[in-house]
């Protein structure tokens, strides 16, 4: 079953000037074609401008499709009056902390959403402990968002998604402003929440390495989806990844760069172990073929 | 010598109940011409440090030498300081504000109090420096892609000509492209200008392949300081800071506890290659 279905979507960022004469046109995604299955960890891969960004706005309808229909959990979302609804169904997550948190304390912050759609307050603490369990915040629920790490932040901000009871969480580039062990715990939480609580998860980012663990990678260039696998299969085609201006991993690029060299190593190596399994035996070969 | 450190201390809030020691008897010296890595998670001290380095923050305690001069000392001009070693904050692309690159671009010449022609000379100088096409001068920056608004902000300070450039994460934000062509970038004002140049990254693979020097902040103290394949090797000792060597290094010692005579310190996928090449006999 689906949770985001997008049929011939187009995308147009439309300029005008003063008396309203259209000037330019931007088309940010170009008749895109995918549907999201419920309970999937997808990674989208794009360069900057790709049109990944405006894809996202679409699953939460911030923004509106030009052509084409965007249905979420079966809801249009061009469709006004379910916009709230969508809204439960479909949380964002975005880059900076900072512009995400409103609350002076961190439990505040997380009940923000539900109270705004008027839950009881009951309802609202359950909701705010449920959450800050699950992304592993509890510990720092009386404190001041402003006083936590990059990382501890963006679980608030997730947190406050949660807190929704979405069936899908959409994360624009989550990391992009962390250190690296704030990269690592945020991408924990995303793939526990996935895991455990079967939240779907769509996550853009330009960090390979937290691609690895998807269940599906889909690259986007110029608005169009141009590739579309699992990690393995994505990141196999190192040339063509890099044609669209992303990366791999290094030690996939590593082992692909043996390959070239005549190394009998597997395509798509995409673990430090998985590296070492396949390249032992070729140097052990190796070794008792010099000391013979 | 460029840039001489010593014994700086700093404290956020002295005196109050948000007392922290953000510096803790920072040395160092910083010859010419160097390609300095600087790296240590969010809190490190990295951003303090690098602020007090152009005059933006002054030390509780410590000094600050610039081409030799105390940057403190009687009738030192900050101001001076501030053209010769430009800082280039995170996101600088948010500071932008002119309605043309060109015009953003000349700010800071302007505010130097040159003349016109110089001021443009200038800016046309710094504009080809980052590599932004004639095309975009006359846009308004707002319209240009992230990697381009990163180039015009950038500019901007290498418009004032500086000595020494540090930067604050230049490359967050960016697809793998748009970081490698910045990186390669500043690598060029290294080599070609003659740039001093301190990097704040927060990717090890980056560092290991651009810098000449690696420094590691922790808990505002400096605590490694070598080339960085010096420093990779106290790959554990990085992780429990929250830091990370770049992957092939950790391959590279897995191979050696398996037997494995694998040659060098290795930190960057070029020379994993070439070493397990070597071992192969190819």
């Amino acid at each position: 079953m689906n949770i985001v279905k997008a049929s011939k979507l187009i995308y147009d960022y439309i300029r005008r000037d003063e008396e309203e004469n259209i000037e330019e046109v931007d088309r940010a995604i170009d008749n895109l074609d995918i549907e999201i299955e419920k309970g999937s960890f997808v990674a989208v891969l794009g360069h900057n401008g790709s049109g990944k960004s405006t894809f996202a706005k679409q699953i939460n309808g911030i923004l509106t499709p030009t052509e084409g229909t965007v249905w979420v959990s079966g809801m249009n979302t061009a469709d006004e009056d379910s916009i709230w609804e969508i809204r439960k169904k479909a949380g964002m997550v975005f880059q900076n902390p900072d512009n995400q948190i409103i609350g002076n304390v961190v439990e505040e912050d997380v009940g923000f959403g539900p109270e705004n759609i008027g839950i009881p307050t009951e309802e609202i603490w359950k909701r705010v402990d449920d959450s800050l369990k699950a992304v592993g915040m509890t510990a720092y629920r009386h404190k001041s968002p402003n006083k936590l790490s990059g990382g501890q932040k963006q679980r608030v901000a997730i947190a406050g998604v949660m807190a929704m009871r979405p069936e899908c969480i959409v994360l624009d580039e989550p990391t992009a402003m962390l250190d690296p062990n704030g990269r690592k715990e945020v991408i924990r939480t995303v793939r526990e929440l996935n895991k455990q609580e079967g939240i779907t998860v769509l996550l853009i980012t330009h960090y390979m390495e937290e691609v690895i663990q998807a269940d599906r990678v889909i690259v986007m260039d110029d608005g169009k989806l141009v590739m579309d696998g699992t990690p393995r299969e994505i990141f196999s085609k190192v040339d063509q990844l890099k044609a669209y201006r992303l990366d791999v991993p290094q030690v996939t690029e590593l082992a692909y760069e043996l390959r070239k060299a005549g190394v009998d190593l597997p395509e798509g190596i995409l673990s430090q172990q998985e590296f070492l399994d396949n390249l032992m035996p070729i140097l052990r070969k190796q070794e008792k073929s010099n000391g013979n | 010598m460029a840039i001489k450190v010593e014994g700086l201390n700093y404290i956020y809030g002295q005196g109050t109940a948000f007392e922290q020691h953000a510096l803790k008897d920072v040395s160092f010296e910083i010859p010419d011409n160097q390609f300095v890595g600087l790296i240590g998670h969010t809190g490190s001290g990295k951003s303090t440090l690098i602020q007090h380095l152009n005059g933006l923050i002054r030390p509780s305690s410590g000094t600050i030498w610039f081409n030799g001069t105390d940057i403190y000392s009687e009738g030192y001009s900050l101001k001076q300081l501030r053209s010769k070693v430009g800082l280039v904050f995170q996101y600088p692309e948010h500071q932008l504000f002119e309605i043309d690159v060109f015009s953003d671009v000349c700010y800071g010449p302007r505010n130097l109090g040159l003349n016109e022609e110089e001021i443009k000379e200038r800016a046309r100088e710094a504009l080809n420096l980052v590599g932004l096409k004639e095309k975009y001068w006359e846009q308004s920056p707002f319209e240009l892609s992230g990697g381009q608004k990163r180039r015009v902000a950038i500019a901007g300070v290498l418009a004032m000509r500086p000595e020494v450039l540090i930067l604050d994460e230049p490359t967050a934000g960016l697809d793998p492209r748009g970081r490698d062509e910045i990186l390669d970038q500043i690598k060029e004002l290294h080599s070609k200008q003659g740039m001093t140049i301190i990097l704040v990254s927060h990717s090890m693979e980056d560092i290991a392949r651009y810098a000449d020097r690696l420094m590691v902040m922790n808990h505002g103290e400096k605590t490694f300081d070598g080339t960085p394949k010096e420093v990779f090797e106290h790959y554990k000792e990085l992780e429990a800071m929250g830091l990370a060597a770049p992957q092939v290094t950790y391959i590279s010692h897995a191979l050696k506890e398996q037997g494995i005579p694998i040659e060098g310190d290795i930190t960057t996928v070029e020379e994993a290659r070439d070493a397990i090449l070597r071992l192969l006999g190819k």
